[in-house]
């Protein structure tokens, strides 16, 4: 049990995708525009994660090494071809707003990463957990910046209107630019965090 | 069709630029950009690549894809075309240029993960280019990424020599610089 609880906490904590691996930027970038879609969009490769690592940890033993790279990439595309016709036929608006970005979950390189690093070369529950863990870690980091960034640019989370309706929209945070700066200053701030918490630990060994 | 053609290739390369605007082949994009001359052998062999793509996953999409209704396979079929293409590209190059080979290093066979060239076929046949209009799409977009990638590596060559606070070290300030420069291509936003 003690194995599981590390290896899922492994995923959100200590190798982070977003924060510390910085792996699969492209659709952290892309639908952090608004909380829903980060949220949506962190969900739906969590799914995809635990299947493609189930079932590649399954065929690990009698894939030949040669064919893996295609073997692995036919998987993912499965399970990502299975999400997408999910979200079209029962969340259409969710769908519409990742647009594009839902296809492109074949190349996170998130997803590959664990794939080759993990899930070929541990048993199917471990390899469960792990996708587990870290789709659950990228879902948070995706939830934090697509917070802020719909905090700032457009006065709202989730939908609901917080700061009210006199706020100045900083529309720059939800364009492009606004991305890369807020992950940019988000990265910063567990970077601090993270220092000081280690410096803290240190002292008090 | 002779003036669309020029829209199509305009639009791509500045307009809705692929790392700065529309988000794609950011990673390539952060790893790459250390040094203008890697720079400029990843952008030429994405150019090639997506070129490429964007020729044969047309036909796929029309003659076998459409014609035998089985649109739903277009994410794998189109996946496994490009894993084909970059490594057949990766024995070229392998070949032809060795050093090029050797600088380019992992991110070759990494431009199968590339979301770039699966991004571009993909749009292709949701905006419904014809044949010709996907190529110069393909070609222009990856000239675009090109253009993103040496820019950047020109201001990172100098980011390398300044003293940035610990906790900005590394992504963090890429990544703003990288804002900055996305700023800037906004100003493109107008154009078409």
């Amino acid at each position: 049990m003690e194995k599981y609880k590390k290896v899922l906490l492994n995923g959100i904590i200590n190798e982070n995708p977003t924060f510390r691996l910085v792996l699969g930027m492209c659709p952290t970038l892309a639908v952090t525009t608004a909380a829903v879609n980060g949220l949506g969009m962190g969900l739906a490769t969590t799914f995809v994660l635990i299947c493609s690592n189930l079932v590649i940890s399954l065929i690990r033993s009698f894939v030949p090494d040669k064919v893996r790279i295609p073997a692995y990439i036919v998987v993912i595309a499965t399970f990502v071809t299975m999400v997408d016709l999910f979200l079209k036929a029962f969340l259409p608006s969710l769908s519409a707003s990742l647009g594009l970005f839902i296809p492109l979950i074949v190349v996170n390189c998130i997803i590959f990463a664990r794939a080759e690093s993990f899930a070929s070369k541990n048993p199917p529950l471990l390899s469960m957990m792990d996708g587990l863990g870290m789709g659950l870690g990228f879902t948070i980091a995706l939830t934090i910046l697509s917070s802020v960034r719909e905090l700032l640019g457009s006065g709202t989370w989730f939908g609901l209107n917080v700061l009210g309706a006199n706020y100045p929209k900083a529309l720059m945070f939800v364009l492009a630019p606004g991305g890369f700066i807020t992950l940019g200053l988000v990265l910063a701030t567990v970077n601090k965090l993270l220092g000081l918490w280690e410096k803290k630990k240190k002292e008090a060994a | 069709m002779g003036d669309n053609l020029f829209l199509i290739l305009l639009g791509s390369i500045l307009v809705n630029n692929f790392v700065m605007s529309r988000f794609l082949g950011i990673c390539p994009f952060l790893g790459v950009s250390k040094k203008v001359t890697t720079a400029v052998g990843m952008g030429m062999a994405v150019t090639f690549v997506m070129g490429v793509a964007s020729l044969v996953t047309y036909f796929i999409q029309v003659y076998i894809l459409d014609t035998l209704g089985l649109q739903y396979l277009q994410t794998i079929a189109f996946i496994l075309v490009i894993a084909v293409l970059v490594q057949l590209v990766e024995m070229v190059i392998k070949r032809v240029s060795p050093s090029l080979y050797k600088a380019l290093g992992v991110y070759l066979p990494l431009i199968t993960t590339n979301c770039a060239v699966l991004g571009v076929t993909i749009l292709n046949i949701t905006e419904k280019y014809s044949l010709l209009g996907s190529v110069v799409n393909g070609v222009g977009s990856a000239l675009g990424f090109t253009l993103a990638i040496v820019l950047f590596a020109g201001v990172r060559e100098r980011l390398e020599n300044s003293s940035i606070p610990k906790a900005f070290q590394g992504f963090p300030s890429t990544l703003i610089a990288a804002g900055l420069m996305s700023m800037a291509f906004l100003g493109f936003q107008g154009l078409i």
